[in-house]
């Protein structure tokens, strides 16, 4: 559903609309939240947080306000400020919120018309990819995620993040380079494969290699 | 030497739209329920069999008999236009509460979402939650102690759309003629196992409302009570006196008990 399709609704009868906002807009924001936080349990946390206050907030608004809503920035700010906050939380407790209780809900979502192997094949480079997205500080992943994971503009982001449309996409441009950069670290990991005199691959270690942290190195 | 391939700016884009991810299907119905737009429900023990407890993120919102879970589903968003969603239990706290609560704590605390309930039905409600398990008061003693002396009838009718029976407890409030009257969880049979079930003789009540007493005096302490008062209850034999009015009991010099105040029940 397109945005002032949604806004409309909403504006018009919260309660009725909100199931469509929710199912409209909940793949893209359960994303930012994933690979922002890596977890898929606390980024379903962070997510239906996110819902809640955007819920509540609406709540609280003349209709006129809601239309005039930039939805997808507005949603992003609030998902990228609750994955931050839990991304925060989590290394002190484990704690999930007191919704878990629907957590036998979760089925898992449709059958597949892929190969087991080639889904097997594509989940495996997309989890590397989420890693290394895991390894960016911070202020060039979130740009990074709602700029090429979710697709929002500059501009848009700029007012999620609220810093200004420039710096934006330079951390975007900057992030990029980082992510070249581990990958291209990774490479060099897994070049020299010391085949023992015995026959051992002793390489087999790189299979689970930590999470690569990047330092950021002056242009 | 392996070579060090230098992915373009596009490919890396490419690479990144691809960490696009469904969201899990509990999520939906998670954020539904916790917002109250839907609910989750799951049964629990009673003393008139498996009952169907709905809550969300306001509280619980409806206690109800069904046969099985569709039955009670269908009948639920009937009623209030939610869905309602089977969870194995209720959460960990809730499922305490009301063990607590059924069991006699009053403090033990439960939301309640009443959104759509009128001011006059909540008043109802709460005084019907200050009557304590193994006794029972008049429909006219919740008239006068809510300010509405009048209102006997329309006490009966809020307590007859009480949401959440057990939780708020109008199975304690009774006709004011003594005897058990209406339920409106499966009829004033229930009524009768849920009173026995709390320690109260149902029969002998109604025995005793059937002679007209409908105060019990002690002839040590010089006060009156309505009979199922606990203070009522601990009189011996030897030191019960029957009154079958108020001012039967003030003739003879009696005051009004302070924890059961009687005396409102005589607005019926």
């Amino acid at each position: 559903m397109d945005q002032p399709t949604l806004l409309a609704a909403l504006a018009d009868d919260l309660d009725r609309a909100f199931e469509g906002l929710v199912r409209a807009r909940q793949d893209r924001v359960f994303s930012i939240a994933l690979r922002i936080l890596g977890d898929p349990a606390a980024a379903e946390d962070a997510a239906q947080d996110a819902f809640i206050r955007a819920y509540r907030a609406l709540a609280g608004w003349e209709p006129g306000r809601i239309r005039e809503l930039r939805l997808d920035a507005w949603l992003a700010t609030i998902v990228v400020n609750v994955a931050r906050t839990s991304g925060r939380r989590r290394g002190a407790t484990a704690a999930r919120e007191s919704l878990t209780f629907l957590d036998e809900l979760d089925h898992p979502s449709g059958a597949t018309t892929e190969t087991p192997h080639g889904h097997l094949a594509r989940r495996e480079a997309a989890a590397a990819w989420g890693v290394r997205l895991l390894g960016l500080p911070e202020r060039y992943r979130a740009p990074l995620v709602l700029r090429h994971v979710d697709g929002l503009g500059y501009e848009e982001i700029g007012e999620a993040l609220d810093r200004p449309a420039g710096t934006v996409k330079a951390q975007v441009h900057r992030g990029l380079g980082l992510l070249r950069a581990a990958l291209e670290a990774e490479g060099r990991a897994e070049a020299p494969i010391d085949v023992g005199t015995d026959g051992s691959n002793q390489s087999s270690t790189t299979m689970t290699q930590p999470r690569p942290r990047l330092q950021e190195v002056p242009r | 030497m392996t070579t060090v391939h230098s992915p373009t700016d596009a490919v890396l884009a490419a690479e990144l739209a691809g960490l696009r991810a469904s969201a899990p299907a509990s999520l939906l119905p998670r954020t539904l329920v916790a917002v109250g737009l839907a609910d989750a429900y799951a049964a629990v023990d009673s003393p008139i069999g498996p009952l169907f407890v709905a809550f969300n993120g306001l509280g619980v919102a409806a206690v109800e008999q069904a046969p099985d879970g569709d039955a009670f589903e269908a009948a639920h968003v009937r009623r209030t236009g939610r869905p309602a969603h089977a969870v194995a239990a209720l959460p960990a706290g809730l499922a305490a509460a009301i063990k607590r609560r059924l069991g006699g704590d009053r403090r033990a605390r439960i939301d309640l979402d009443l959104r759509g309930r009128t001011a006059f039905e909540r008043d109802v409600w709460t005084k019907a939650l200050e009557i304590p398990r193994g006794e029972v008061r008049p429909y006219g003693w919740i008239a006068a102690e809510i300010g509405r002396p009048a209102a006997v009838r329309a006490v009966g009718t809020a307590l007859g759309h009480n949401p959440v029976p057990l939780i708020v407890p109008c199975h304690r409030v009774v006709r004011s003629d003594g005897l058990l009257g209406e339920y409106s969880l499966g009829g004033p049979a229930n009524k009768r196992t849920i009173l026995a079930s709390e320690g109260l003789d149902p029969d002998a009540l109604e025995s005793l409302a059937r002679t007209g007493i409908r105060y019990v005096g002690s002839d040590t302490t010089k006060i009156y009570c309505l009979p199922s008062c606990h203070a009522a209850r601990r009189i011996a034999t030897a030191h019960r006196v029957p009154f079958r009015s108020i001012s039967e009991g003030q003739r003879a010099g009696y005051r009004a008990c302070r924890r059961c105040r009687p005396g409102s029940a005589v607005a019926a």
